[in-house]
């Protein structure tokens, strides 16, 4: 969570892009000047089924106010299947952490190819639009890494 | 149905161990207190014949325990109640131990008593419990017998218990059970009716409890790593004392995570907690949701079947459809 001097909410997100689709479609994104959210930090991983539950609950922990994972359309991941296993996981791990009472809207898991620079810009819009109606995320973070 | 005694285990024991088939017998032994049984390791029938017992308290899974017994020389004989044989079972697909080794005999259960159920019901001067058929009795110093309803006293996972079935054995004394699986979600669902705010402060009240004590993980079937994540001081994750209240979630959720579809729902993470903690309310939330979207699967019901967090479908459902499909659909 971050202020800033209009006394506004602005939330951190942390978005884990594969490298092979979304990191390219936010690459796209940007050489197309499509503007999205300077809250969104991209986070570059192999395939989106590198991203550990840990990853993400760490970066809840660190302080981040929404969590989203992109990845390739399922049947084009680069490595066949990952994005697959990756559905199941995140489907378990994102209706376990609503389970505990953490806002649904705060986790998201988002299909997104090289060539969808305009899906990253409008899909990381709404997200961040979404993250920020909710408010500062009180129920995962951890006082300790509070500056 | 034959009830099954101490004398019939005994006598099975004693047989086997003198025969040569087994060398040792991984079986319960008397504690301290009459609800304090212990998994024990005989190697001989006089020991037996001291030691070992067989009541409501015995609780506990074997399974686990042979992955380390089978490292040794010769055969082990194993008690297994329906519940120990699905992480049996479980274990035996993940290739855990050796089951040329063990000898299993399989016995019924109908529910196990819980030693905190016992402690509440008689807080002062317990000396003794005894069941006999629905009722338990109750031996204390200061009130005399106190009786009680069995079925009504037994913990949540015993109560709604998922199958009363062995499926797997060498040998089956008494008579073998069903699949049984009564309204074993019923809790699960009246949390996911619940709102968020609700489910927040219901966990937040529970989970905030736990010590760290890493019982449940330690007891658990499916937690078989020899090096555990959470075993790493570099993580950060055992420090307790100057925690908030996200760290007994992280644990939560990764220790639920890691034996998610291979978790055979025996109950055992919450029997052991020592702050009485329902563990296995989020155990049965991934067996729940896995059920709903990817298909009926129980993890051990049969050697050898694909645990569904390894496996996909390319019809399954979206992330963000399963958890709006889950209940509590508020914000």
């Amino acid at each position: 969570m971050q202020v800033n001097e209009n006394n506004e909410f602005r939330p951190k997100i942390v978005a884990f892009c594969c490298n092979w689709c979304s990191y390219a479609g936010a690459d796209l994104a940007g050489n197309n000047r499509l503007a999205y959210p300077a809250d969104i930090k991209i986070i570059r991983v192999p395939c989106s089924c590198r991203v550990n539950p840990m990853f993400i609950l760490r970066a809840f922990q660190r302080g981040a106010d929404g969590v989203i994972l992109c990845g390739c359309h399922p049947g084009d991941c680069h490595y066949t299947s990952g994005n697959y296993y990756t559905r199941r996981r995140m489907a378990m791990l994102f209706s376990m952490l609503n389970y505990l009472g953490i806002e649904k809207e705060r986790t998201r898991v988002e299909w997104v190819s090289a060539a969808e620079g305009a899906k990253f810009a409008a899909t990381m819009q709404d997200f961040a639009e979404k993250v920020k109606a909710l408010g500062p995320n009180k129920r995962l973070e951890d006082l300790r890494c509070k500056q | 149905m034959q009830t099954i005694t101490r004398d019939i285990l005994l006598e099975k024991a004693a047989s086997l161990l003198a025969s040569g088939t087994v060398n040792r017998v991984l079986g319960w032994k008397k504690g301290e207190f009459i609800y304090d049984v212990t998994p024990a390791v005989f190697t001989n029938a006089e020991d037996m014949y001291r030691h070992f017992t067989f009541d409501c308290f015995c609780g506990a899974n074997f399974s686990k325990y042979l992955i380390k017994e089978t490292q040794k020389e010769g055969k082990v004989l194993v008690f297994l109640k329906p519940c120990d044989s699905y992480s049996f079972n479980q274990l035996l697909t993940e290739h855990r131990f050796d089951r040329e080794k063990v000898y299993a005999v399989g016995i019924p259960c109908d529910g196990m008593m819980d030693a905190s159920t016992v402690k509440a019901l008689a807080p002062e001067g317990l000396t003794g419990a005894e069941r006999n058929g629905d009722a338990l009795i109750l031996h204390t110093l200061y009130d005399g017998d106190v009786t009680v309803s069995y079925a009504d006293h037994l913990p949540d996972r015993c109560k709604h218990c998922k199958s009363k079935k062995v499926v797997a054995y060498d040998e089956m004394l008494g008579e073998n059970g069903e699949v049984t699986d009564a309204g074993r979600f019923d809790e699960v669902a009246a949390l996911e009716a619940m709102t968020e705010d609700e489910r927040f402060a219901f966990w937040q009240n529970e989970l905030s409890r736990c010590i760290r004590c890493n019982a449940c993980r330690d007891v658990c079937p499916a937690c078989t790593c020899e090096k555990c994540v959470f075993d790493n001081p570099g993580s950060g994750v055992e420090n307790k004392a100057i925690s908030d209240r996200f760290e007994e979630k992280l644990f939560h959720v990764i220790r639920a995570f890691h034996v998610a579809g291979r978790c055979t729902d025996c109950g055992e993470c919450s029997r052991v907690c020592p702050q009485n903690i329902p563990l296995h309310l989020l155990n049965r939330k991934f067996i729940y949701d896995i059920d709903r979207n990817y298909g009926d699967y129980m993890a051990g019901a049969e050697e050898g079947s694909r645990a569904p967090l390894v496996n996909y479908q390319i019809a399954d459902p979206e992330a963000g459809e399963v958890v709006s499909g889950a209940g509590g659909d508020k914000v």
